[in-house]
């Protein structure tokens, strides 16, 4: 192991080492800490210029009940469940499938396809939106949350097929020659035999997706104009804009908007972070 | 299930044909829906851009052919200029998260009580919505209410009002840029870190070697995969900076912090009134850049592919 396991180290650096940890913990997430305690910060604070100490007055209930009722946040937030969850599931479901076929079947335009899903994954968003918005419009999805959907679900395919194809690649063939022999249809097989053993993959894609498209934000504002279909994270921003200094309430929102993926990720810790160090561990 | 081979030899020269079809087709049909998608919504789009940035065009009306006119208005651009040199600047500093992410990760590759929660708290700043970073790094800036200028204060120095100041304005978006993207690295050197064989550290122990050299000679080239992938990460979040820019100073002041992502959304969707083709024509540039990474990355793919099969 390395660096050497502080357990062997004098007890001196032992202990320095356990206290370090806090600190270094309260310094990293000063930001969110100072958010937090801002979003049950009152009013009167504020006016006093005390923005950053520990509150004078605590107004918890009170703002996080001001963001709920003096803006829209609960339909972005409705919103943002609206984009997200179709998106996960739809994404997930066609990698599935693509990612089985690259895995499993040779055949000549394998690689290249393959290759195609994941150069696809890494192009700028610059260079889709101008056709992106137009095929939206043009389809009359544009403002509504179905145009998103359908674009994030086409998107994030990309890199769930690569995800998907290499978790399938690392399960044993014998498995699918086996059912084979046995006279099971390619479709069975990859609904009985295969999919059981893909729960794990489709676990961790789906936190991770559910994440990166909770977050979105440039195409929320690329394809959406109006309240009643805006996510959370363009809507904060305009809230922002609006409420120049009322911080509490501002800060409010961002934890409001910022809890759906952070409890995702505690929920599913170990499938998101498989996930997302997929590759990095293989040489 | 029980085949004998008598039923393999009595239905075999009628089921052998179908299911060999079956198994040329079934791939086609396993790939159709996602490739379907994807070339609609990214292949396709990506030739449709290079094919506007050719033309004047506002989104709605007519589209007017002016073959490289974009491209030539571009070389006299200063705002061009400034977001491609911003970009340069994100690309370079960016490129800390990677030795900062190792950094951090070495520091908790312990396994003392509670560890597990500090490491997954690190790692929090990824997992939150960058216009949630902006924003509170926008207030940590504030040249009134803002902690730097407390903290300015209580020193006795002057602080910039650093997103106002078009000389600190892209170094403080970024800083706020390597929060998140330093948790990013760091837990894919954790990951890293874990697969690193014990026997040839304690092997190079044996033989004196430790700390920085440790580091260097044994534990680094087993991380190359990781650093690897933080490189591409790395680079990519760093040409995709838009949210940040955006939420933060809207480009300003006076464009300063524009980089090419926010520049193209800003001449295509502007209040000034639609400019799609040069828009595109932005897009094509920060492509062309991107794509320099994208081979890199696909061709190492490839590489490691043939390898394993």
């Amino acid at each position: 192991m390395f660096p050497r396991p502080i357990a062997k180290a004098r007890p001196a650096v032992r202990v320095a080492y356990k206290a370090s940890l806090p600190v270094a913990l309260l310094v990293w997430l000063l930001p969110l800490v100072a958010v937090a305690l801002t979003s049950i910060r009152g009013a009167g604070d504020l006016a006093r210029g005390n923005y950053w100490g520990w509150p004078g007055e605590f107004d918890l209930v009170q703002n996080y009940r001001a963001v709920f009722v003096t803006s829209p946040i609960g339909l972005f937030i409705l919103n943002s469940f609206r984009i997200t969850v179709p998106v996960v599931a739809a994404s997930v479901a066609l990698a599935c499938m693509a990612g089985y076929a690259l895995a499993v079947y040779r055949f000549r335009a394998n690689s290249w396809l393959f290759f195609l899903f994941v150069g696809g994954n890494f192009v700028p968003f610059q260079i889709l939106m101008v056709p992106v918005r137009d095929l939206t419009l043009r389809l009359g999805l544009y403002d509504t949350t179905l145009g998103l959907i359908l674009f994030h679900s086409a998107f994030q395919t990309g890199f769930c097929t690569l995800f998907m194809r290499n978790f399938i690649s690392s399960l044993p063939h014998e498995l699918i020659e086996a059912a084979r022999v046995e006279g099971v249809g390619e479709w069975s097989i990859f609904l009985r035999v295969v999919m059981p053993l893909m729960r794990p993959a489709i676990a961790a894609l789906s936190v991770l997706i559910f994440t990166f498209v909770w977050n979105d934000y440039f195409w929320a504002l690329v394809l959406i104009q109006g309240n009643h279909a805006m996510p959370v994270t363009a809507g904060l921003n305009a809230l922002n804009g609006e409420w120049v200094s009322a911080w509490n309430l501002v800060s409010a929102g961002a934890i409001v908007a910022a809890m759906p993926p952070v409890a995702m990720f505690f929920l599913m810790q170990k499938h998101f972070i498989a996930g997302l160090t997929l590759g990095a561990t293989k040489g | 299930m029980t085949t004998t081979t008598a039923d393999i030899a009595t239905t075999d020269w009628r089921a052998q044909p179908r299911r060999r079809l079956s198994r040329r087709v079934a791939p086609a049909l396993f790939l159709a829906p996602a490739l379907l998608m994807f070339l609609v919504y990214v292949i396709a789009p990506i030739f449709a851009s290079m094919r506007i940035s050719l033309y004047d065009w506002d989104g709605v009306g007519k589209m007017t052919f002016v073959g490289l006119g974009n491209y030539r208005e571009l070389l006299g651009d200063d705002a061009f200029y400034t977001s491609l040199k911003n970009n340069v600047l994100w690309l370079v500093l960016y490129m800390l998260a990677v030795p900062a992410g190792l950094a951090v990760a070495l520091y908790l590759n312990q396994s003392v009580r509670g560890i597990r929660l500090v490491k997954s708290l690190f790692f929090f700043p990824f997992v939150i919505s960058q216009v949630v970073v902006g924003v509170v790094f926008g207030w940590f800036y504030d040249p009134q209410f803002g902690i730097l200028h407390s903290i300015g204060k209580l020193l006795g120095v002057a602080t910039p009002a650093v997103l106002a100041d078009e000389r600190y304005v892209t170094y403080g978006i970024i800083a706020a840029g390597l929060w998140p993207q330093t948790a990013y690295c760091m837990i894919l050197y954790l990951t890293g870190l874990n697969n690193v064989s014990p026997d040839q550290v304690e092997a190079a122990r044996i033989d004196g070697a430790k700390g920085l050299r440790m580091l260097r000679h044994v534990v680094l080239p087993q991380l190359g995969p990781a650093t690897f992938i933080a490189v591409v990460v790395t680079v990519i979040g760093a040409l995709r900076s838009f949210d940040l820019v955006s939420t933060m100073t809207h480009g300003g002041p006076y464009g300063s912090s524009r980089v090419l992502a926010f520049y193209m959304y800003e001449e295509a969707l502007s209040e000034y009134g639609y400019r799609m083709g040069y828009g595109a024509a932005i897009a094509v540039v920060l492509f062309a850049i991107m794509m320099v990474y994208i081979s890199i990355f696909v061709v190492r793919m490839i590489r490691q592919d043939r390898g394993k099969r």
